[in-house]
């Protein structure tokens, strides 16, 4: 049986500063992150336990992650088990590690309001608005990332994630995108295309997340018991607005990747060009155009995901009969059947969709160029996370977006962790002990209770540290050090 | 003529040879809560455009 499918998101923002292009991005980064007006504990991220530079292929170079000082200087872990920090020249929401995609879209989702609270405070602070988009690049060459991380077991080799996993991500390509005018990155000209990332993707597989960006990327960092698990790092998402989307972003590929352990995917479809079709499939908006396979013939992307779901649908009614994996089949039925069919009818669901009927609509009325500056603005405001200024949350507001979830229960998603992973733990810690925790990383809180030694609580199973193992004895606990004696004992 | 009749009659010819008249009533509908729509945005767009779009730049990204 698969390994339970612990999932989540982490998300560089764009960052812009009124009246100051000549901002200086890292410093106006920190601002933000340090603006956050919510329940956070500033903390010491744990680097030595990290290490972005092992490779999931077997070889590696440890100190990777560690030559850069700049990325680790502002770092914060909030009431809901997320990661605030600033990653370079992006502030960074890193969303708790959830249960299950239902409950990933919650806290992806709270992670825009992390960042729209922390956007008020810091233009309050500074005198200058800074405003901050959930998307991942400027239309000029500069890409940054929306990644989703999935638990595996240790046992998968990597060579079949490998094989198995590229023509999906190729492919889901068609119902991920959050759209986008232009092209960049050299690829071949177009008015829009259906997703922000497809044209910086130029290997197959690779370490490397900001240069050469590959389809799979090896890095081996478990977040957990090395023994047991691995942890995919997915990077050539986008970042979406749309709760649906991210829904079926999250679903179908912790569907692909517990029946790949299963060993209930037929065949690998596997692709003769994967990162030509990468790109291709993006600039695609007729969905027709086929993909050579390596074995000969061709298929469309959307021929091959109504393959995986054909196979996926029968997978979770054997292994999987669970509400949230009957809803994913739902939605997933009915969007690669829309897009057969009526694409446009997806505006309340797909970003890009939505965003195609939107500039489309410009295009008719004012006689707009696709390359014209106002077209290129309202592609960059979709993506705001201000709720008057963010396109996408006017959509929402309007009711011609459908979402998942209400405003009530992302906004109490900022300040409470998830039940049923060591998040819960993480998070309660950080509302109830929060003079006490000086360091943390995902699998280890380390606390100062006054003694000669700091503390280190490790974490190694995602699933433990959950409500029903540590809630009542959090509740029981009057300060960390009892917490700590009771731990123990 | 109004920028509403105008893109009625832009969306009319491009779909002309296949749209039955049923789905003309529907997509006129649409075409009316789009305009409203783009009413809507149009207060909040980005007063200079291309000043902002010359400005947003973002480097470092993974």
């Amino acid at each position: 049986m698969a390994i339970h499918k612990v999932l989540g998101t982490e998300t560089e923002y764009g960052i812009v500063v009124r009246g100051d292009p000549g901002f200086n991005p890292a410093a106006a980064s920190s601002l933000v992150v340090n603006s956050y007006p919510g329940v956070r504990v500033k903390v010491q991220w744990s680097y030595e336990e990290e290490s972005p530079g092992r490779d999931a292929r077997g070889f590696g170079h440890d100190t990777y992650g560690l030559i850069d000082s700049e990325g680790a200087v502002v770092n914060s872990v909030l009431a809901n088990g997320a990661r605030l920090y600033v990653d370079h020249a992006h502030p960074e929401y890193s969303s708790p590690e959830s249960y299950d995609p239902l409950e990933a879209v919650l806290y992806d989702k709270a992670g825009e309001r992390v960042m729209h609270k922390a956007a008020v405070v810091a233009s309050e602070t500074s005198g200058r608005q800074v405003s901050l988009y959930k998307n991942n690049s400027d239309g000029k060459g500069n890409s940054y990332g929306a990644h989703e991380n999935y638990l595996l077991s240790r046992e998968t080799p990597f060579g079949d994630v490998i094989r198995y996993a590229t023509p999906f991500m190729v492919t889901r390509q068609i119902f991920t995108g959050a759209g986008k005018v232009g092209k960049e990155n050299n690829r071949p000209d177009v008015d829009f295309q259906i997703t922000q990332r497809a044209d910086f993707f130029e290997e197959q597989v690779g370490l490397e997340t900001t240069l050469k960006r590959p389809i799979i990327n090896t890095r081996d960092e478990p977040h957990g018991d090395p023994a047991r698990y691995r942890r995919l790092h997915v990077i050539i998402g986008d970042a979406n607005l749309s709760e649906v989307q991210v829904f079926l972003k999250l679903g179908t590929t912790a569907l692909m990747l517990a029946a790949l352990e299963d060993g209930a995917i037929p065949d690998p479809l596997d692709l003769l060009d994967p990162v030509e079709a990468c790109w291709q499939v993006s600039h695609d908006l007729s969905l027709c155009r086929p993909i050579q396979l390596d074995g000969g013939g061709s298929a469309t992307a959307l021929e091959l995901q109504g393959r995986y779901l054909e196979w996926f649908a029968k997978y979770v009614e054997k292994e999987l009969d669970e509400p949230v994996w009957n809803q994913l089949i739902e939605e997933w039925e009915r969007t690669l059947s829309l897009l057969e069919t009526e694409p446009m009818q997806l505006a309340d669901t797909l970003d890009w969709v939505a965003k195609k009927r939107l500039f489309e609509g410009y295009v008719a009325r004012d006689g707009l160029e696709w390359s014209s500056a106002k077209l290129r603005a309202l592609d960059l405001q979709y993506h705001d996370v201000d709720p008057e200024k963010g396109l996408h949350n006017r959509l929402v507001a309007r009711g011609e977006m459908r979402t998942l979830y209400t405003n009530q229960q992302v906004e109490d998603a900022v300040s409470t962790p998830p039940q049923r992973t060591r998040a819960y733990f993480r998070g309660r810690c950080v509302s109830d002990f929060p003079d006490s925790l000086v360091a943390a990383n995902w699998d280890s809180l380390v606390f100062d209770v006054g003694g000669s030694h700091l503390k280190r609580v490790p974490m190694m199973e995602p699933l433990r540290g959950n409500a029903e193992r540590v809630g009542a004895l959090l509740d029981e606990a009057e300060d960390a050090a009892d917490l700590l004696r009771r731990l123990e004992g | 003529m109004s920028d509403r009749e105008r893109s009625k009659s832009r969306d009319k010819g491009k779909d002309e040879a296949e749209e039955t008249a049923e789905v003309t009533v529907e997509s006129d509908t649409d075409i009316e809560a789009l305009d409203d729509l783009l009413d809507e945005i149009d207060e909040v767009l980005e007063e200079n455009a291309e000043e902002f779009v010359k400005n947003y730049v973002q480097k470092g990204g993974q």
